[in-house]
């Protein structure tokens, strides 16, 4: 019999062409997501070396991070980012790499549109120019973000330099609780491991909690472990991501389909397989959470009380640091903080489950007088989804107004920014100083957690509004 | 692009004692939209080193005289979030070729090598010597020796090894990247490419 491996161990060892002496390991990659912000200068890299885009059907581009989230049938009124967009354009079109530009129907968030679409796959090494390529994680990929350099070099020879990071398992058993989405669970974890805690580590994530999550759920997760430092997350694939899977657009049809299925089953990680850190956590812990401070392990129970300094991992000053900035005192209740502006959307929270959880709470209600509400599906797809199942009609009726697909208020790039000072609940993945605006606070949550804001103007308990 | 070769660095540090300093920190995301790598150092750190009328904020250390050098020290978790390549375009473009923490986020460790920065990852206690003999002599130098792999206090002579493999020890003091290599397995990539199943 021979050595137990884990999943991670299973996918990553396929992929490996030669282990340099001393070095990092040669992986091929199967697919390549490219967007607008982290590729126009890995392109110029590539023609001052003379090389070549060795596997344009390998590589996809969506124009998503810089794009407008009204109004996109006129021209990007910003000329930087109408630059970076045709910049894109063009080096799709000279190297014939598939290019879903603003306007297509099939554009959105890279995160997004690459599983709803059908090309990312279980068993694969997929990247792309952002963090939070992790979401393909879900699918049991190993997933990650990489920088201008490594776009040029995948680009180039359609592979990376890496050395094989360490092993985390997180298990979480139980049931999770009333109103407690996949958000929460993520925002608790990292809450428990620090922003830091899974540096050097990539994580699968194992037990009934995940077990029994939809594909979303889990892209929602895996999204956010690049949070608590760790290069991916990953999710053994079974038959919910066999049956998301069937019938997409690009997912391998008959007899490929067929012969992938023993191969894909095949993708857990081994009985007696170790790993290097193994951490389990209890359902029945994790209540709805929000952030309070400037990194996403500062995060805890929404009804909770903002801890004290002596009781987080980031040092003191850190700490004060960012409670100053985010206008907070230690000991103060999270409950009832006012908010100015709701952010439902991104590669975290803006799928057809997370529009629908927003709308349970916000039909027959109506948005409060006081918050600003950005809700912006993550692609088309989604969009249309929304208008199909009659969600776009409540939110509509309760005061709220849909925007077009994109990255949007999660990174602030675009026209989409919260104003200095002001408080955000956002669905997003990020709460750094300034990340939605300069100046801009924060609190991140799930899309309960901020449709409650959106309603009541103050940070609520969704609980509250669930029967 | 090309970068300076890296072998032995001997500089004063600019300190920056703050934990999880991240890439939207280094450089805002509003900064992104250029099609070229050019002038990011002017943005390094943009929203702790001016306000918003552009006037530097006195009490921020790139904006005090006292301190100046090619080495940046970091607090723990130092480049976390975004995989922007363009945070060590900042900091390599203001002038840093190396950079010391505890230890920094895996991206931005990866991204720094490649351009050309020198990641050090220091023992919690030597991190805190460092700001320290800085605090004391913000003149104080610092020698980083990659060949070598180790960095000291010059006052003292007080020095702790630092780890890198020997592959991107090889890239760095000789201004080579991956990309040359990996052109070079052209014909076993394509070979292997022709394996996969999808």
């Amino acid at each position: 019999m021979s050595t137990p491996k884990t999943l991670f161990d299973k996918v990553w060892d396929a992929h490996v062409i030669r282990q340099v002496k001393d070095g990092p390991d040669v992986l091929f990659i199967d697919r390549h997501f490219i967007h607008e912000v982290t590729s126009p200068v890995a392109f110029l890299g590539l023609e001052g070396r003379g090389a070549t885009v060795l596997y344009p059907d390998r590589t996809f581009a969506t124009a998503d991070h810089n794009t407008p989230t009204l109004n996109q049938h006129l021209p990007v009124a910003d000329p930087m980012s109408a630059n970076q967009l045709a910049a894109l354009e063009r080096n799709a079109k000279t190297y014939g790499i598939s290019h879903w530009g603003l306007g297509h129907i099939k554009n959105g968030i890279v995160h997004v549109v690459g599983p709803e679409n059908g090309i990312t796959l279980p068993g694969m090494t997929i990247v792309c120019g952002d963090s939070h390529t992790s979401t393909h994680g879900a699918f049991g990929a190993i997933a990650f973000g990489i920088g201008t350099s490594e776009v040029e070099m995948v680009l180039a020879t359609q592979c990376i330099m890496q050395p094989k990071p360490k092993k985390m398992r997180i298990t979480v058993n139980g049931k999770p609780g009333k109103a407690v989405l996949p958000k929460d669970v993520i925002l608790y974890i990292i809450s428990q491991t620090s922003a830091s805690g899974a540096t050097g580590y990539f994580v699968e994530y194992a037990g009934e909690v995940f077990e029994n999550m939809t594909m979303e759920g889990r892209m929602t997760v895996c999204n956010m472990t690049i949070e608590m430092g760790a290069r991916g997350g990953m999710i053994a694939p079974d038959q919910t991501t066999l049956d998301y899977l069937k019938g997409r657009e690009l997912s391998p049809k008959g007899e490929q389909w067929d012969k992938l299925v023993p191969y894909w089953e095949s993708l857990k990680t081994d009985e007696g397989a170790t790993f290097d850190l193994d951490l389990t956590f209890d359902a029945a812990d994790i209540e709805p959470q929000i952030t309070y401070g400037t990194n996403p392990g500062l995060g805890t129970g929404v009804t909770h009380q903002i801890p004290t300094a002596d009781s987080v991992k980031d040092g003191s000053a850190s700490y004060k640091k960012s409670l100053q900035y985010m206008g907070f005192q230690e000991n103060e209740s999270m409950i009832g903080k006012p908010v100015d502006f709701v952010f439902l959307g991104s590669c975290t929270n803006g799928r057809i489950e997370d529009f629908r959880a927003f709308a349970s709470i916000v039909k027959g209600r109506q948005k409060a007088d006081n918050i600003t509400a950005w809700l912006v599906p993550g692609s088309h797809i989604v969009e249309k989804q929304i208008q199909e199942e009659g969600i776009l009609d409540i939110l509509t009726q309760a005061g709220f107004e849909l925007r077009q697909p994109g990255c949007s208020a999660c990174l602030a790039m675009n026209e989409d920014k919260v104003p200095a000072g002001k408080y955000a609940v956002s669905t997003s993945n990020r709460n750094f100083e300034g990340r939605q605006g300069p100046g801009a606070r924060t609190l991140l949550a799930s899309p309960l957690v901020a449709a409650a804001a959106a309603v009541t103007g103050v940070v609520t308990d969704p609980r509250e509004f669930l029967n | 692009m090309a970068y300076d070769k890296f072998t032995i660095l001997r500089s004063s540090a600019v300190p920056m004692p703050i934990e999880n300093v991240d890439t939207d920190q280094i450089i805002p995301a509003r900064f992104l939209k250029a099609t070229e790598r050019k002038g990011f150092g002017d943005n390094l750190f943009r929203d702790w080193r001016y306000n918003n009328d552009n006037s530097p904020k006195a009490d921020f250390v790139l904006n005090d005289p006292t301190y100046s050098g090619k080495i940046l020290v970091g607090g723990k978790n130092f480049g976390s979030g975004s995989s922007r390549e363009h945070a060590a375009w900042a900091i390599y473009d203001y002038g840093f070729r190396c950079v010391v923490s505890s230890f920094f986020a895996d991206i931005f460790q990866a991204n720094s090598i490649n351009v050309g920065i020198l990641p050090v990852r220091v023992s919690p206690e030597f991190l805190e010597k460092i700001f320290a003999a800085i605090e004391a002599d913000p003149k104080t130098e610092l020698e980083v020796n990659l060949p070598a792999q180790t960095i000291t206090l010059l006052a003292t002579g007080e020095s702790e090894s630092f780890a890198i493999n020997e592959y991107k020890k090889h890239n760095l003091t000789n201004g080579y990247d991956d990309i040359d290599y990996l052109l070079s397995m052209k014909e076993e990539i394509g070979a292997f490419a022709e394996t996969r199943p999808f």
